[in-house]
């Protein structure tokens, strides 16, 4: 069910409610564990509202459709756990700006999805409330940390959802799902009310059943926001409007190197999305970039010292969980006791990198090689117009499988971490499979040319 | 043991005075209820972003230009992390590599005292400890601080109040701070350290925190230079350490639980991009700046004012621009006009932060003054016209006019009544014309006492000389 084919349903006299209802029948009892939250009664009361503006004239380009979101992003009135104990109860006072931009779309918010805690993670394994299964196998992992999000939008719940991506928290879970995602270019989405884990590399991203759903979705989200410093002061471009323009003429470049470091099959099915992209007009080249070797661990320091500062909020004085101590210290350590046992390692690890003595060696080298990567992508895209290359080395895995190995789970990140270091837009495309288990191909563009990503996402799709 | 001299540097916290706090849209007006100025950023609320205003920024460089900073053309914000309840992030938004003001430095009398710089940053809240509870007040959190450092140049406590009450003068002239003390927008803690006199190096340096007045500032670090030379000179190490000023006991006094060597842990803020000045923005403010104190107090001298006539009507920038708008307005020459306003309207003026209430426009003073220099009316009338035009709000013309204050200058109606105040006196003409010449004063009063203070006092004397002149 695509959003195309909602709009023609409420054009043809179907009621948002009634399409809410059967949207809800459709996630039943949840059986993957999608939704942290999902209150039938508000769904519906919403879906009532929608039908009445529509009833008063008003022009609504999303008409109702139902679309799911993140549990990291504040919808005002609901809870907004990010997936962890610490904002178990805490219901957001605001709107983050993409849900604000749905809402005036007309969107029907459909249910907080679950995440890895606090986005830190690629498995949604550490969620406070349990892991999502994947829907394709459910003793699979869905990928993460926007792992609720794909796995609905897999499961057939809804056409589209919202996410976030990190480093590779859309696109990796749209591949081990089996859907598309997109992780618009650094600034051209507002992160004004995602609650941040990582500042500099957060980015606000849709899934989609189609690749129309994300071009929907995408140009309803995209565009400045001066409630964020960070968001591009430039109108985006029209996603919707680039679909159907094919990839004839452009370059396309393949990260000769990623495909070596994937699973064969997976490298496999990559090889076979290059020759569809070369059968509709596009020049392939084989490319490589340099530093990629450096991007994990430049991630691994710039990422959790980054959520370590951020998540110096969460101390239990003004919102959300607090645990008593007998005195100041005691409560703030009792309170962020509480988070989980990655979020701890990473506040730990960050802490450490911008510890006096050791920055030098950790944060500030990181950001001497996420400079390294940035001028390796711009000399790259001198040639070409787009890199493809696996979003991840292996199809989904199986649920327990890593997670006690965080080494192991952070080398899943290891072909997406390298765009959002260098803030690119980037997504993910079901490709082909293995054993039943889809494979995601990502695409990587130049600064600001998230459309032409969709233009071959969409090539990829037919 | 050889003399010691103190090295003292000293540290402003002045709030920028913006209508709205550094990040947010919240109001800064001081003394509103707890928590009623407040907002999901300066809250620190999850998914809650900075935006910064562009106002403090503006502010921020003024200042920077009038203490001849360099301004940075690519500044950048930096996060402070610890952990405290008045810091709602767990970081302060401030300042580290990059301040929007480098260097500068500032003119105290005959000194000339260095700048580190001045940066911008947020403000933490305000916490009270009531028994065990602990109650925040999130209103001041987020109010736009810049922070100047000066360089450790002061070289005596009283340079230090000189050098405070100068940078105060100069933030509040330019617009960018309002001056109140008890409101807490301009703060200072002080660094200070002894050293032999000659060393180039420095000694271990206190820190004496939130000193809330110049003249305190001034007693608490001739508390702490006395302290420290019984220290050194019994032989002992002056600990590293913060103190603060104790009002009762007019001493310093070690604060508690401070901890050893914090790691702030600074890095930039990545929710903050560069602060992107342009030398055209930049060189437009620098147009736009007044005239600052030190070089108005320099014009003033050169019109006639003295040191003291000058220091008076420059201690707040509202009586220095009422001051000159009145100079601008009137033929009067400065000193009398500095005279006039001194004696007799500097009372009638009430300041509230930036702002001042002037008991009669610039211009309508003006019009007064006037009177008086033609001599229209004399020194007492003026007085009384003054007060009525602050009690009626009329003009000095209309009120002149209505009272019958203008003097008489028809030279023939004078030489009238000079003639008849002779002629009642012949004795003290006789005795004038003797050589007792200073019984002039005597006829004077006489006619001025008759026309009820109307004639002109000169005119009286002039034409009384000549009638008595001996035939
Ligand atoms: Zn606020």
């Amino acid at each position: 069910m695509t959003i195309a084919e909602h709009i023609a349903a409420v054009a043809g006299g179907a009621s948002v409610r009634e399409r809410a209802e059967a949207a809800l029948d459709r996630v039943g009892d949840d059986p993957h564990r999608a939704f942290l939250s999902l209150d039938r009664d508000w769904i519906l009361a919403d879906a009532e509202q929608l039908d009445a503006r529509l009833a008063a004239g008003e022009s609504l380009p999303l008409a109702g459709a139902p679309i799911a979101i993140k549990d990291n992003l504040c919808q005002r009135g609901t809870r907004t756990t990010c997936g962890s104990r610490l904002l178990e109860d805490w219901v957001a006072p605001y709107d983050a700006t993409v849900v604000e931009r749905l809402r005036a779309a007309g969107a029907l918010l459909f249910g907080k999805t679950n995440l890895d805690e606090f986005a830190m993670g690629s498995s949604t394994e550490n969620s406070a409330f349990g892991p999502t299964s994947n829907p394709r196998d459910p003793s699979r992992v869905p990928g993460g940390s926007s792992g609720g999000s794909a796995a609905t939008v897999a499961a057939g719940h809804v056409a589209a959802s919202l996410g976030s991506d990190t480093g590779g928290s859309v696109r990796q879970p749209a591949a081990y799902c089996g859907v598309h995602a997109l992780k618009p270019t650094y600034g051209r989405v507002s992160r004004r009310g995602l609650v941040a884990f990582a500042s500099s590399l957060d980015q606000v991203g849709p899934f989609g059943a189609t690749v129309a759903d994300i071009a929907q979705v995408y140009d309803v989200i995209a565009g400045p926001d001066a409630g964020d410093a960070t968001s591009a002061d430039q109108p985006a471009p029209s996603a919707m409007e680039v679909l159907g323009a094919g990839v004839a003429g452009l370059r396309i470049g393949v990260v000769r190197s990623c495909l070596e470091q994937a699973d064969a099959p997976v490298a496999a099915a990559v090889e076979g999305a290059a020759e569809r992209l070369e059968s509709a007009g596009a020049t392939l080249v084989d490319v490589g970039v340099e530093h990629l070797d450096l991007a994990l661990s430049a991630y691994y320091l710039i990422a959790p010292a980054e959520a370590a500062s951020n998540l110096s909020r969460f101390d239990g004085a003004r919102y959300g969980l607090r645990v008593e101590g007998r005195d100041l210290a005691e409560t703030y350590r009792a309170t962020r006791a509480r988070f989980g046992r990655e979020v701890i390692r990473r506040i730990v690890l960050g802490t450490y990198a911008l510890s006096e003595g050791y920055a030098d060696e950790a944060y500030v080298r990181a950001s001497r090689a996420r400079t390294a990567i940035c001028r390796a992508f711009d000399s790259v895209f001198e040639g070409v117009d787009l890199l493809l290359l696996p979003t991840a080395p292996t199809v989904a895995f199986a649920l327990g499988e890593k997670t006690d190995d965080p080494v192991a789970m952070y080398a899943a990140d290891v072909f997406t971490v390298p765009a959002s270091l260098a803030g690119l837009p980037a997504s993910s495309s079901p490709v082909g499979e293995v054993d039943g288990l889809p494979v995601g191909a990502q695409l990587i563009g130049r600064r600001f040319e998230d459309t032409t990503l969709v233009r071959a996402m969409e090539v990829l799709s037919s | 043991m050889s003399a010691l001299e103190p090295v003292i540097g000293l540290e402003v916290h002045a709030q920028l005075a913006t209508r709205t706090k550094l990040f947010c849209g919240c109001e800064t007006r001081y003394g509103a209820p707890p928590n009623t100025q407040v907002c999901p950023i300066c809250l620190g609320y999850p998914g809650a972003l900075p935006v910064p205003n562009e106002q403090a920024i503006e502010l921020a460089v003024r200042a920077g230009l009038a203490l001849g900073c360099t301004i940075g053309r690519a500044s950048r914000f930096d996060r402070k992390s610890y952990f405290y309840p008045d810091l709602p992030k767990g970081y302060q938004i401030s300042q580290l590599d990059l301040p929007i003001n480098e260097g500068g430095e500032l003119r105290v009398g005959e000194r000339v005292i260095g700048l580190e710089r001045a940066h911008l940053e947020e403000d933490a809240a305000k916490s009270q400890h009531v028994g065990s509870q602990t109650r925040v007040d999130f209103n001041r959190g987020g109010v736009p601080l810049l922070e100047i450092v000066s360089k450790p140049e002061l070289r005596s406590p009283a340079e230090a109040e000189a050098y405070l009450r100068e940078l105060r003068l100069v933030l509040m002239t330019i617009g960018v701070n309002d001056g109140n003390l008890e409101e807490g927008s301009f703060r200072c803690d002080a660094n200070i350290s002894l050293r032999p006199v000659g060393s180039e190096t420095f000694g271990t340096r206190v820190e004496i925190k939130n000193v809330n007045s110049f003249r305190f500032v001034r007693l608490a670090l001739e508390a702490e230079i006395a302290r420290q030379k019984v220290v050194l000179g019994s032989g002992g190490t002056v600990e590293r350490e913060t103190r603060s000023w104790d009002e009762s006991s007019q001493k310093t006094v070690a604060m508690r639980g401070k901890e050893a060597a914090a790691d702030y842990r600074y890095f930039p803020d990545p929710d903050l991009p560069a602060i992107a000045l342009t030398d055209a923005q930049v060189e437009a403010w620098r147009d736009a700046m007044p005239e600052l104190p030190a070089a108005r107090h320099r014009r003033w001298l050169d019109a006639g004012l003295t040191d003291y006539d000058a220091g008076v009507l420059g201690q707040h920038p509202a009586t220095a621009a009422y001051f000159d708008a009145v100079c601008a307005a009137s033929a009067m020459s400065a000193k009398k006009v500095a005279n006039f306003i001194q004696s007799e309207v500097l009372g009638h003026i009430a300041t509230d932060g930036l702002d001042a209430t002037l008991p009669v426009p610039a211009d309508a003073l003006a019009e007064l003054l006037d009177l008086l220099d033609a001599d229209t009316i004399h020194g007492q009338a003026a007085k009384k016209v003054f007060g009525l035009m602050v009690e009626e709000g009329l003009g000095a013309k209309a009120l002149v006019q209505r009272e019958g204050l203008a003097q008489e200058t028809d030279e023939g109606a004078i030489e009238a009544s000079v003639r008849a105040v002779l002629e009642a006196h012949p004795d003290q003409v006789a005795q004038y014309r003797e050589g007792k010449t200073k019984m002039i004063g005597f006829f004077v009063g006489q006619v001025m006492k008759a026309s009820k203070g109307k004639a002109n006092p000169k005119a009286v004397k002039a034409i009384a000389e000549r009638l008595l002149e001996p035939n």
